[in-house]
């Protein structure tokens, strides 16, 4: 069995004192897809986000294939990389956030040619040859030409996660990628991220929806308070939970799917 | 107050008027305030007098001849150099002012807040008088050069803040999407930040552009020689040799020519902005 594609060893992160994440402990395997779950202020969005750099960490190593996230060690002291250095780590690691985010001032295509352009160096006309196929696969064949506002939210996610894997990325780190839309356009994102799941992307992937982390995830990782609280197999964690914790928040969120 | 069947309190109760009435009753005076004003200024004033000083159509013409296209001409040329040169003095000010580099940030703040706090007069009275403290001092591109550089720097200061203000309004996830796609922070800033900074602000640079326009008219204390006159200067000139408003007046016109347009450009774009939010 090979290394762990991600690894993450006692991660730890304060916003003003505050500590958010209180020692962090994960490891996906190349092709896994893990599912986050925790309530809202637990620190998921804070991981994700220290995963790609977003954010520094104050103590603990994240490895992504081997490489050190954000920081080269030298004679066991750790020195903060260069925003070049960053960069270029960040290029293996996609990102969808929970609002797009995508650029308004683009098209949709634009939006997903530009990094492979400005980045990589591709040529333009390959970049938006490959960009209309990464539509194509989101189910977005015909709205390369629409700009951003034009398109509805379960689109523009869909165009977020194209722009995402433009950049060929090893990981994909997914931030709540429903929980800012319409409850009919859901069902149409997930389905895109299933798929990514069924051709074995590494993926991390915060989220509520309960169904969803039941058939694609491989572990699911329950976190409260900046701890993680118990990870495994679904139909453990889910199924079969064994903290408190859990228990409380999987009634809590039941509860509220019901009365939506 | 305003609602019908509430009985005015502190309004007129004895005079029994409807609101409706009493407005039509206030407009009426204002009307005859008005007339007042026409007839007492029609029959005060030396309407020849003021015609011929100010209006006097021979020498609209004869400034027509004398090189108002070119003052008009010098005026967009000066403008324009200036523009370009506050916009990027303007952009890398507020990119400054935003940078994580402490010195950086001072900086800029200590030049924004001394060039606005400066009447653009004295700059343009320190570039005059900058040939006579330095004897050799050459600006090149006379008298552009100067120009450029007097209308520019002041100008920046103030394009600074306006594009300061733009690129914090752009959301933060802009630059965090562009980032975790790999793009170092200067081009992210490039690419995708600063278009829609520029975007966001274009109404109030559009402004900036107009005050330009009006502000070029102080380059006549730098000492222009007279071919390089623009509007104010040209129609001073004449307007000094004839004993005669005239010049000035249609300088003056010449002015609006450019800025009414820009005028009505930045109420368009600001009604595109509001709908668009
Ligand atoms: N930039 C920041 N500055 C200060 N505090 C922050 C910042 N980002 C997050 N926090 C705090 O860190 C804690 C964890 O936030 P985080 O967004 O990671 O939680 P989350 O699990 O993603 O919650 P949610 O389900 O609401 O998205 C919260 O208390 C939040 O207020
Ligand atoms: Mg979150």
């Amino acid at each position: 069995m090979s290394d762990p594609l991600v690894r993450a060893v006692n991660v730890t992160k304060s916003f003003h004192h505050q500590e958010v994440l209180k020692g962090i402990d994960l490891e996906v395997d190349t092709g896994q897809v893990v599912c986050l779950l925790g309530p809202s202020g637990s620190g998921k969005t804070t991981f994700l986000r220290c995963v790609n750099q977003l954010e520094g960490i104050d103590g603990g190593r994240i490895w992504v294939d081997g490489d050190l996230i954000g920081y080269a060690e030298r004679n066991g002291k750790l020195y903060r990389l260069k925003d070049k250095e960053i960069a270029a780590q960040r290029r293996e690691i996609g990102m969808v956030f929970q609002r797009f985010n995508l650029f308004p001032h683009m098209t949709a295509l634009d939006n997903i040619a530009e990094a492979p352009v400005q980045v990589k160096g591709e040529s333009r006309a390959a970049a938006r040859q490959r960009a209309h196929e990464l539509l194509d696969r989101v189910g977005l064949g015909d709205r390369g030409a629409a700009y951003p506002a034009q398109l509805s939210g379960g689109q523009q996610q869909r165009v977020a996660i194209a722009r995402a894997l433009a950049m060929q990325p090893k990981l994909m780190l997914f931030d709540e990628p429903t929980s800012a839309l319409d409850p009919e356009l859901v069902g149409e994102v997930l389905a895109v991220i299933k798929e990514l799941a069924g051709e074995g992307m590494t993926m991390i992937v915060v989220t509520h929806e309960m169904a969803f982390a039941r058939e694609v995830a491989d572990t699911v990782v329950f976190m409260d308070g900046g701890v993680v609280v118990e990870a495994g197999p679904p139909s453990q964690v889910i199924g079969d939970p064994q903290h408190q914790r859990t228990k409380t928040f999987l009634t809590r969120l039941r509860s509220e799917q019901h009365n939506t | 107050m305003s609602s019908a069947n509430v009985e005015p309190r502190d309004a007129e109760p004895r005079t029994g008027l409807s609101p409706r009435q009493r407005s039509q009753r206030s407009r009426a005076i204002q009307y005859a305030i008005l007339v007042v004003i026409v007839l007492v200024a029609a029959f005060t004033a030396n309407w020849g007098q003021i015609a011929t000083v100010f209006f006097k159509p021979s020498l609209i013409k004869s400034a027509f001849e004398s090189g108002l296209p070119t003052a008009f001409l010098k005026t967009i040329e000066y403008t324009i150099g200036a523009f370009v040169i506050g916009l990027l003095g303007g952009t890398l000010l507020a990119l400054m002012r935003l940078s994580s580099v402490g010195p950086y940030r001072w900086l800029a703040t200590i030049y924004i807040e001394f060039f606005r706090g400066l009447p653009a007069i004295v700059v343009f009275v320190a570039f005059s008088l900058l040939p006579l403290a330095f004897a050799n001092l050459v600006i090149p591109f006379d008298p552009y050069g100067t120009v450029w550089s007097a209308l520019g720097i002041v100008s920046a200061a103030y394009m600074a803040e306006v594009i300061r203000a733009g690129i914090q309004a752009v959301p933060k996830g802009q630059l965090e999407a562009a980032r975790s796609l790999g793009m170092p922070l200067g081009l992210a800033t490039r690419k995708i930040v600063l278009p829609q900074a520029f975007r966001i602000v274009l109404p109030p640079l559009a402004n900036d552009l107009i005050l330009l326009v009006k502000d070029s008219s102080l380059v006549f204390i730098i000492g222009t020689s007279a071919g390089d006159f623009e509007l104010t200067g040209f129609g001073r000139d004449l307007a000094n040799t004839e004993s005669n408003l005239t010049p000035l007046v249609t300088a003056g016109f010449c002015y609006l020519i450019i800025t009414l347009p820009l005028g009505l450009l930045v109420r368009r774009l600001e009604a595109k902005a509001a709908r668009a939010r």
